[in-house]
């Protein structure tokens, strides 16, 4: 039904020098109904990559595929999230649950069932009628999960939802999306830059190396499900982090040794630091 | 990683949440008045606000009373208040109020309904940016009151002449401010509204409009001030009716108590636009964020929430 294919994605940023490469030669895929997880450093073209699943950025080669169809364009069949809020401040909570649906004319009653149901799904009863600025950042993010998923839509894509709240928050919305996402099973692509997050929820996590954005690892997480935060405890969990880690540490030396031969000036800082979100 | 050493942080809390209310300062005056940025005692802030007019007021009493300055140069307080008094009810100063009035509502009225659509169109679209902002970038450069000979020429001394002024005064900068208003409409809000099915059209108008309004409504507010500058001037140049008009007959039979108590009468009509405007704004986005409030009512929303307990 729902298969996110990635065929030798590739993007460049125009610029001097031939232009920035920030992905080169993506393949990937997320099967139907499973969870899928990029993670990597900031700058590595993670969202970048999200953005051309989610039709917003074309690629400059390759081409992604939902199912047989090809990407062109943004489509209500993938829902998005994004780290920023972005509710919009005029709408109350319910009209922005709904906007998807009203922007084709549903009809109200059938918007109301669904928003109704949902706003119990992710936990805001009661504030169906607040605006945003009354809500804190993790309620507006219940919010935007609500919303992207008011559509229905085929698959979802998350641009690290979670990445500006708290800690205590983040796990809270970490056991919401697992609830969630048990329930629906729906073709999820999640892009983080925590490796605890990507291995608690996902079934695959992909690491990203940065400049340019490479795969690095396909990693199968079969931890038993459903899970929760007792699964981070577990030995299989700190063996799945440890691969990765190494793999990250790995790619950092790589890069600072490159560095180091570039410019001796200029140090080794350059692994983790940032390019664009 | 990060989590492991966060998760003894003491009680609930969430996030975007101001921290707890500020802690008193300790310290004297200045640790209290002079640290950048941190707030007062409210008490404070009405004394102070009233001794901002208080000061200059009481200045101008000791300069007038105590014979400092000469009356015909500087007249007293009471000598403007009673000018402004006979003003009303000799010299039927109302019905100069409400012409200089009904122009500002005409001028800015037509700088609005041209420039508010124009300046959101210049601040989406690219095109439309580029065919106009040029234009109006230069002319906004030309002071009005320049154009206010050549508008005598082309129009005479009435009433579409001095509404030509308030409009060639605020329009141009209108345009401007209300294009930055609307390309500054965060990007991702159109991007979920594609995500979320929207065509081009509903983005322009369902998300790309309602979210400039409120920066659009101050923008307004901002121009009608300006609105006033430049019909006074227009009014001194040239008028049969009008404020401006009063000021200049005013100075020609040597009244400077009603030249005064006109200027007044505007400050006081500015005021009174300003407050409507805010008023206005008050009661079209309720959803505005505004400093002050929202912080204390983030505070209690989360502590409502009850995915905010016992983590």
């Amino acid at each position: 039904m729902s298969r996110i294919v990635l065929d030798h994605v590739r993007m460049v940023y125009p610029g001097r020098d031939g232009g920035v490469l920030a992905l080169n030669d993506i393949s990937l895929t997320v099967e139907e109904g499973q969870f899928g997880a990029i993670v990597g450093a900031s700058g590595c073209g993670k969202s970048t990559l999200l953005n051309i699943v989610g039709g917003l950025v074309t690629p400059t080669g390759g081409e992604v595929r939902l199912d047989h169809e090809l990407i062109d364009g943004p489509g209500a069949d993938r829902g998005m999230v994004f780290q920023s809020y972005t509710l919009y401040p005029w709408k109350s909570v319910r009209r922005n649950i709904e906007f998807g649906l009203a922007l084709r004319h549903v009809p109200k009653e059938r918007r109301r069932a669904v928003t109704d149901e949902l706003i119990a799904q992710v936990g805001l009863e009661g504030f169906a009628d607040a605006y945003p600025k009354a809500l804190s950042g993790g309620m507006k993010q219940r919010v935007a999960i609500a919303r992207a998923l008011a559509n229905d839509p085929r698959v979802l894509l998350m641009d690290e939802p979670f990445g500006a709240l708290d800690a205590q928050t983040r796990v809270v919305m970490q056991e919401l999306l697992l609830d969630i996402w048990e329930r629906s099973r729906k073709t999820v692509l999640f892009v983080t830059h925590d490796i605890d997050e990507a291995i608690l929820l996902s079934d695959v996590v992909y690491v990203l190396s940065s400049r340019p954005g490479t795969l690095r690892l396909r990693l199968p997480i079969d931890l038993d499900r459903p899970r929760s935060l007792d699964t981070m405890g577990t030995p299989r969990f700190a063996a799945f982090k440890r691969q990765i880690l190494e793999i990250i540490h790995r790619e950092s030396l790589r890069e600072a040794g490159l560095t180091n031969r570039l410019g001796a000036g200029r140090g080794t800082a350059s692994a983790g630091d940032a390019q664009t979100g | 990683m990060e989590r492991e050493l966060r998760i003894d942080e003491p009680g609930p809390r969430d996030d975007s949440v101001p921290a707890a209310p500020r802690r008193q300062r300790r310290g004297g005056f200045a640790a209290t008045y002079l640290t950048p940025k941190e707030s007062i005692p409210p008490l404070a802030v009405l004394v102070l606000g009233v001794l901002s007019f208080a000061i200059p007021l009481g200045a101008w009493a000791v300069l007038t009373y105590g014979g400092v300055i000469d009356p015909f140069t500087l007249p007293d307080p009471g000598a403007v208040i009673s000018a402004l008094q006979y003003m009303f009810a000799t010299n039927n100063f109302i019905a100069d109020v409400w012409a200089s009035s009904s122009r500002i509502l005409i001028g800015f009225a037509i700088s609005a309904i041209l420039g508010v659509p124009l300046g959101i169109l210049m601040g989406s679209f690219r095109a439309v940016q580029a065919l106009f902002e040029p234009l109006i970038s230069f002319a906004r450069y030309l002071p009005a009151s320049a154009f206010i000979p050549l508008l005598i020429v082309w129009l005479g001394f009435g009433e579409s002449e001095k509404v030509a002024i308030i409009v060639i005064g605020c329009f141009f900068q209108l345009c401007l401010l209300v294009a930055d208003i609307s390309a500054g409409v965060q990007k991702e809000l159109l991007q979920i509204a594609y995500t979320l099915g929207a065509k081009r059209r509903q983005v322009f108008t369902r998300v790309l409009i309602p979210a400039s309004l409120p920066g659009v409504v101050d923008t307004l507010r901002i121009i009608v001030g300006w609105a006033w500058t430049y019909l006074i001037v227009a009014e001194l140049v040239g008028a049969e009716t009008g404020i401006g008009h009063v000021i200049l007959a005013a100075q020609r039979t040597g009244f400077t108590d009603q030249i005064i108590a006109a200027i007044l009468t505007i400050g006081i009509l500015g005021l009174i636009t300003d407050a409507a405007f805010r008023l206005l704004h008050h009661l079209l986005f309720p959803y505005v964020e505004r400093p002050g409030q929202t912080g204390s009512r983030a505070v209690v929303l989360a502590r409502l929430n009850p995915f905010a307990w016992g983590r």
